[in-house]
């Protein structure tokens, strides 16, 4: 089997996987090595491919064979697929290479569980050995730490690479052990438990040795898969933003479920991905992230779902007409953030600019305000607010996505009525 | 005070001595524009000798008044704002009348334009950091960009630091100039045209394997060609291994006897001081 056929099977694997980032990382620039993982390459995305999706590393897996059979995966051992593998040297030339061209910003390398987790794991060590070592590449890695293997193998793996990540894939117990009977909760959170007491350690060495070894610099992250279980958008959530207290991850990234197999415990393979799930669930991780909203304010066991036709923050600040409204000279940093319309660069932009002068409409869409949705929420010089009554279930259309509008309907008049409320007519 | 239209010979001290004069003679340019762009007009001219004293004296002055509009008027000097020249010029003059205190508003009306244009070059490097593919043509790397604004400054700190193992150029197709790397020094300087050497056996391989990653990544079931169009705009299309025809992707030669490409790169490459090239602001890192 030939290169070009391995990467094809290998990639084909891969793609479910949805993060592709190379943040985080502080590579810098070193003489005889080849790469420059600072922040300056923050987010460089190389590539889009067909779905719109960033390409910035070269995804792939060391070997789709496996031998667990968790039922919404594509390389689970009872599927009837063609099957490769690399070998160190192949995956770490072919990385070699594109990296050097442009190509890619890294490396990211998942695997199938081949014979144990520990055999898998050693095999991945050894590519990124081999690009340390002997490439001295200084470009960004992610690892995939095997849910299962041994403690020195994670410990070995977080010397080398940038960032650690193991998947959670179902956000609850009883989805794990309907669907991936071969994993267990525990095995998956211990890795997540120590990589994040390692990286603490790693931080405490380096303030008192300069050249400790950093163990994982750019974090750990997780995904979880949405839609193959009935788990809730606010169980989701939850979860989230307990990974995000407790164990400091980075990133959290989740996967619309894309239906690749029958199976009578999953959706039906005619069920679409549920995009505008995961976009909503995206769009609350960054005001969890960013914003400083907890998943409590954003949905509540009334409303476990999000609006699919208002962004999260929309929705909570439909829910929560007594905090509005703001006046954009007055209020700081934290109120203007909960505003809808206006994010982190142009709240700094007018907490800068009113130390100048007053803040009139004009000038806050020049800062990057959205006013069509700030409108409503706003006080600024000379603008009253736009003072509409409205509640969750009635609201101004500029208020929602523009892809959930309702298709213009034809105005249908109807002739009034004297003896509408008389009964016995 | 008349209508004056200011003349440069296109470079960032020329502009600089355009500043510098214009205080010299008391006067406000309603246009400055490069020699060569230049069309017939019926108001007065004058042509403004480059002096690097005079510009150095200018540049100065500006730091010392606020180094974010330093900052500010070398990005800006890069950009492809229409008259960029004249709203610099505005921008110096409110500072020199009026302090830097409206530096710190966004949405002030002389400084809002050249941020906006500030921003589409800051986001046009960081694509193009991203969207760059280098062929590997005997032991140098090579590439073509096409760029809105003159990026090629900003992206010598990215490549100069990411690449250090090989040589390498980039050639600009808008603005018809060349950046050459090669062993820590570096050199832009204007090239008319360029045309790269076809991939030999090793090259076309590996253009193969990246198109067929790329084809195989994406999700067929998440198909979304309007989102990939709003990330990657289709003017980067052109330059990107991708979505290249079939013949980009057949070698021409066999390895041994690879050429080295068209462009002097080898030739002009070692000799060359970091200082020297046609004069582009330097950029931060």
């Amino acid at each position: 089997m030939d290169i070009l056929e391995k990467l094809t099977i290998l990639t084909d694997a891969a793609k479910y996987d949805a993060a592709c980032t190379s943040s985080g990382g502080n590579r810098t620039p070193k003489k005889g090595a080849l790469g420059n993982t600072s922040a300056s390459v923050a987010g460089c995305c190389h590539s889009f491919s067909a779905d719109g999706r960033c390409v910035s590393l070269l995804k792939v897996l060391m070997t789709n064979c496996c031998a667990y059979d968790c039922k919404y995966c594509v390389n689970r051992r009872s599927n009837d697929t063609r099957r490769a593998a690399f070998t160190p040297e192949e995956l770490a030339d072919l990385t070699i290479n594109f990296y050097r061209r442009n190509y890619i910003e890294g490396l990211f390398l998942s695997s199938g569980v081949l014979r144990n987790p520990d055999y898998t794991m050693e095999q991945m060590i050894r590519v990124l050995r081999i690009l340390r070592d002997t490439y001295h590449f200084n470009g960004y890695i992610h690892a995939k730490a095997i849910p299962g293997a041994s403690p020195e193998l994670v410990e070995q793996m977080g010397l080398l690479a940038d960032r650690l990540s193991v998947n959670i894939e179902l956000p609850s117990e009883t989805g794990l052990n309907l669907l991936a009977p071969d994993k267990s909760k525990q095995a998956i959170l211990s890795p997540m438990r120590q990589i994040q007491a390692r990286k603490r350690q790693s931080k405490e060495e380096l303030t008192k040795y300069r050249h400790a070894p950093e163990f994982a610099p750019a974090g750990q992250s997780t995904q979880l898969i949405v839609g193959a279980t009935p788990d809730s958008d606010l169980h989701i959530l939850r979860l989230t933003q307990g990974l995000y207290d407790r164990y400091k991850l980075k990133r959290v990234f989740y996967s619309a479920y894309v239906p690749v197999v029958e199976h009578a415990l999953l959706p039906s393979r005619e069920v679409k991905p549920p995009l505008l799930r995961e976009h909503r669930l995206y769009q609350a991780d960054w005001l969890l992230r960013f914003y400083g909203f907890r998943a409590e304010e954003l949905l509540d066991a009334e409303h476990p779902y999000f609006d699919p036709r208002l962004d999260p923050k929309c929705g909570w600040a439909l829910r929560h007409p007594a905090f509005f409204p703001v006046d954009v000279h007055t209020a700081d940093y934290e109120m203007l953030l909960r505003v809808p319309g206006i994010g982190v660069t142009s709240a700094r932009r007018i907490l800068s600019a009113r130390r100048i002068g007053r803040i009139h409409r004009e000038d806050l869409r020049r800062m990057g305000v959205v006013m069509k949705r700030a409108q409503y929420f706003l006080i600024a010089s000379g603008m009253t607010p736009n003072r509409l009554s409205f509640t969750p279930d009635s609201f101004p259309l500029e208020l929602m996505d523009a892809q959930q509008l309702p298709p213009p309907q034809q105005q249908t008049w109807t002739q009034l009525s004297l003896f509408d409320n008389v009964s016995g007519i | 005070m008349t209508d004056m239209i200011y003349l440069y010979d296109g470079s960032f001290e020329g502009f600089l001595s355009c500043i510098f004069d214009s205080y010299r003679f008391r006067e406000s340019p309603t246009e400055i524009c490069p020699e060569d762009e230049t069309t017939f007009t019926l108001f007065p001219t004058r042509v403004i000798p480059t002096d690097a004293s005079h510009a150095a004296r200018v540049l100065h002055k500006i730091t010392a008044c606020s180094s974010t509009a330093a900052a500010l008027l070398k990005k800006g000097f890069c950009t492809c704002l229409p008259e960029k020249e004249l709203h610099l010029y505005r921008m110096i003059a409110k500072l020199l009348r009026e302090g830097p205190a409206f530096l710190k508003n966004f949405s002030d009306e002389t400084l809002y334009p050249i941020l906006r244009a500030v921003h589409h070059l800051n986001s046009e490097v960081h694509q193009w950091k991203g969207f760059v593919r280098f062929s590997q043509l005997g032991g140098v790397l090579g590439s073509e960009i096409e760029p809105k604004n003159r990026v090629l400054p900003f992206l010598r700190v990215h490549f100069c630091a990411r690449c250090q193992e090989l040589p390498f150029f980039i050639y600009d197709r808008t603005h018809k100039e060349v950046l050459f790397c090669a062993d820590g020094l570096w050199s832009i300087r204007p090239l008319e045209s360029f045309q790269m050497a076809p991939p030999d056996v090793s090259e076309a391989h590996y253009r193969l394997l990246w198109k067929q990653f790329y084809d195989t990544i994406a999700i067929r079931e998440r198909y979304n060609p309007k989102c990939r169009q709003t990330q990657m705009p289709k003017r980067y299309w052109s330059t990107m291994t991708e979505f290249q025809e079939a013949a980009f992707f057949i070698p021409q030669s066999s390895p041994a006897d690879a050429p080295v490409p068209a462009a002097p790169a080898a030739r002009s490459v070692p000799e060359i001081p970091a200082e020297s090239g046609l004069s582009a602001p330097a950029s931060s890192p």
